[in-house]
């Protein structure tokens, strides 16, 4: 009987071709907006994910000027060599750290040249920062002490001097100075604020001070906290220690401030949380209409279904018979739909996060969810109407209007 | 020696004589009452009606008078509030609503005024319908719709679908589908209701074909007198009493 009823369902949906596409359109529509909605979410926020631990989500950045009148201030004095070597002997759970001083330069060479941001800065930086060398060699402790002429090149700056050729053993000159190139980073790409983190020269911190800033101060210092030992400790710590250092007394403001990775992480993470949160408001919206959508043919279709179930229990039909038949033929229709829905989904969360550019992360908790809630849809407003139907007398049936 | 003729005759005088005293179907004191209290309709008032094999009983009467309520009750579509209904010999008021469906299922066909033929269905498959709810194997299904749409002279428009048959063809249909299980009782409510006088009249033959070649056993209910007049018996029923019910003319001649 099952068999039988299963066919019989099957030439029902083929027969009333308009009525179960329109059926399977809602079903479509709901499961395949969630679907590629939350794809976009996801992949948006893995994506902001993504560029802030490539910036390193454990890192601290150290510089003069209170938090709130803005990162530098003219007014506070920098750091020393003093205060670096004082927090890297005092301080515990420091994985490494880089003074640094940074000011834009053009550099030359032969007829070319490019405006960048010279970094002066230790062995250290590098680390701190996430970068990869791609060729030769880092800055070295040697170079650092001894303030030798040399430069690591970033992506940017070395495509727009040598595009193919070889940079490394070449001279260059940066603003004043004269130095030979020893390392090109790996490229990074953009940061997660737009800030292309290629374009950039590195030169020993020394050589910086000497020939290019003609002072010693240390503006800025980053530091890079052991993964096993809590950011935000090790921060209270480091402001404690330069409190002291600066004779800030009890009660006054910092003249500098220590900002977090980890904080500035987790407000990005909530921001692209309530962007994820949003897509998945608008997809349950499409839900919801893809539910009354199918709510609707099925309702509309009552009438003549309601003669029909009269005709085929007239002729002799048992009740389970035929609701079996509308239970089949409404599950049938509703698992189509959904799988094409999932199918479609899928396929335009690939599209556009691929045109994006942001990672492509399907959840099958999503996936399922919007499944069952179409297909439950489906089946109730396909079935119980006809439930409904057959326990009808077959007379009342037949006048159904 | 008796010629073959005479032996006919003799098996129906015998067939009759047995038909005289048990009926088919049979109605015993059958009220059936519609609503509660004052707002109480009493549709049907404690009738008694008896249908024997062969017939083509024409059922008459204005609207309300309780016609198609008692034909309900022969087709097991409706039960009666009180009085018993004997079909072949079973208490219809003890079997449940499957049993009833069952029995409509294996010895009822019917034809309504509306045809009531599935949509966007082929006359074939609509034929078919009854047989696939026997567990008829495809194949014979297949053979018997054929033959029953060729004997209602729709050979050749198995493959039309209701909208593409005009009312006459799409009530041949209907009949077809009644007749294909081969039912002891064809039950057909007003089934020149929708169609003009010719189309009605072709109808009306092909029912009486049915009644004399295949003795099949017909109820018919109507208001048309002309109609009527295609039976064997008319009974009349007058607000849920039967005030009438004779043999027609066609027996008589």
């Amino acid at each position: 009987m099952i068999f039988a009823t299963f066919l019989m369902s099957l030439r029902e949906i083929r027969r009333n071709t308009m009525r179960s596409i329109l059926t399977m359109l809602g079903i479509v529509i709901g499961v395949a907006a969630v679907i590629t909605m939350t794809i976009i979410g996801e992949g948006a926020t893995q994506s902001v994910k993504n560029d802030i631990s490539a910036l390193g989500d454990n890192m601290l950045i150290v510089s003069p000027g209170a938090a709130r009148r803005g990162p530098v201030s003219s007014g506070s004095k920098s750091f020393t060599d003093a205060d670096v070597s004082a927090i890297e002997s005092q301080i515990g759970g420091i994985a490494a750290m880089a003074p640094a001083a940074s000011r834009g330069a053009t550099v030359v060479y032969g007829n070319l040249n490019v405006s960048t941001q010279v970094m002066g800065t230790t062995e250290g930086y590098v680390e701190v920062r996430g970068y990869k060398l791609a060729q030769g060699r880092l800055l070295n402790d040697v170079d650092v002490r001894s303030g030798t002429a040399v430069c690591v090149l970033g992506e940017t700056v070395r495509k727009a001097l040598f595009g193919t050729g070889d940079a490394i053993g070449t001279s260059l000159r940066v603003g004043k100075v004269t130095c030979t190139v020893v390392g090109v980073l790996a490229p990074k790409g953009s940061s997660a604020m737009g800030q292309d983190q290629d374009d950039v020269l590195l030169i020993p911190l020394r050589q910086f001070q000497r020939r290019m800033s003609g002072n010693r101060d240390i503006p800025t210092i980053y530091i890079s906290v052991d993964d096993s030992r809590p950011t935000a400790a090790v921060k209270a710590r480091i402001e404690a220690l330069l409190r002291e250092r600066r004779g800030i007394q009890r009660g006054s403001e910092d003249d500098f401030n220590v900002r977090d990775m980890a904080e500035i992480a987790a407000t990005v993470s909530s921001a692209t949380g309530a962007l994820t949160a949003l897509l998945g408001a608008i997809a349950a919206v499409s839900l919801l209409v893809g539910g009354i959508g199918i709510m609707n043919i099925m309702l509309v279709s009552v009438t003549e279904r309601t003669r029909e179930i009269g005709i085929r229990i007239a002729i002799g039909a048992l009740g389970r018979e035929v609701m079996l038949q509308f239970l089949t033929e409404a599950v049938v229709l509703s698992t189509l739909g959904g799988v094409i829905g999932i199918i479609t989904g899928v396929a335009m969360g690939f599209g556009v996060t691929s045109l994006m550019k942001i990672p492509f992360v399907p959840t099958p908790g999503i996936i399922i969810i919007s499944f069952a809630f179409s297909a439950i849809v489906g089946v109730a407003f396909g079935y119980l109407p006809a439930r409904k139907a057959a326990k009808l007398s077959p007379i009342e049936a037949l006048r159904h209007e | 020696m008796v010629s073959d003729a005479d032996q006919v005759s003799e098996r129906e005088a015998a067939i009759r004589a047995v038909n005289a005293i048990t009926p088919w179907f049979e109605l015993k004191q059958i009220s059936k009452i519609y609503g509660h209290g004052e707002s109480e309709v009493r549709a049907l008032d404690r009738i008694d009606l008896s249908i024997y094999a062969g017939e083509f009983v024409s059922v008459m009467g204005t609207s309300g008078s309780g016609k198609s309520t008692c034909m309900n009750i022969v087709g097991c579509l409706d039960v009666p509030t009180s009085g018993t209904y004997l079909f072949h010999g079973v208490d219809v008021g003890k079997l449940d609503r499957d049993q009833q469906a069952l029995l409509r299922r294996h010895y009822i066909g019917f034809v309504f005024q509306g045809f009531n033929l599935l949509a966007r269905t082929s006359a074939l498959e609509n034929v078919e319908l009854p047989l696939v709810y026997r567990r008829v194997a495809k194949s014979e299904r297949r053979e018997r719709a054929m033959r029953a749409l060729a004997e209602v002279g729709l050979a050749g428009r198995e493959g039309h679908t209701p909208a593409e048959l005009s009312g006459g063809q799409q009530q041949r249909v209907a009949i077809a589908r009644a007749l294909v299980t081969e039912p002891s009782l064809l039950l057909a409510d007003e089934p020149t209701g929708n169609l003009d006088s010719a189309r009605s009249e072709e109808i009306m033959q092909l029912l009486v074909r049915l009644n004399m070649e295949r003795s099949l056993t017909i109820a018919m209910v109507t208001h048309e007198p002309d109609m009527a007049e295609f039976g064997t018996r008319i009974v009349t029923f007058r607000d849920g009493h039967i005030i009438d019910d004779q043999p027609t003319k066609r027996m008589i001649a």
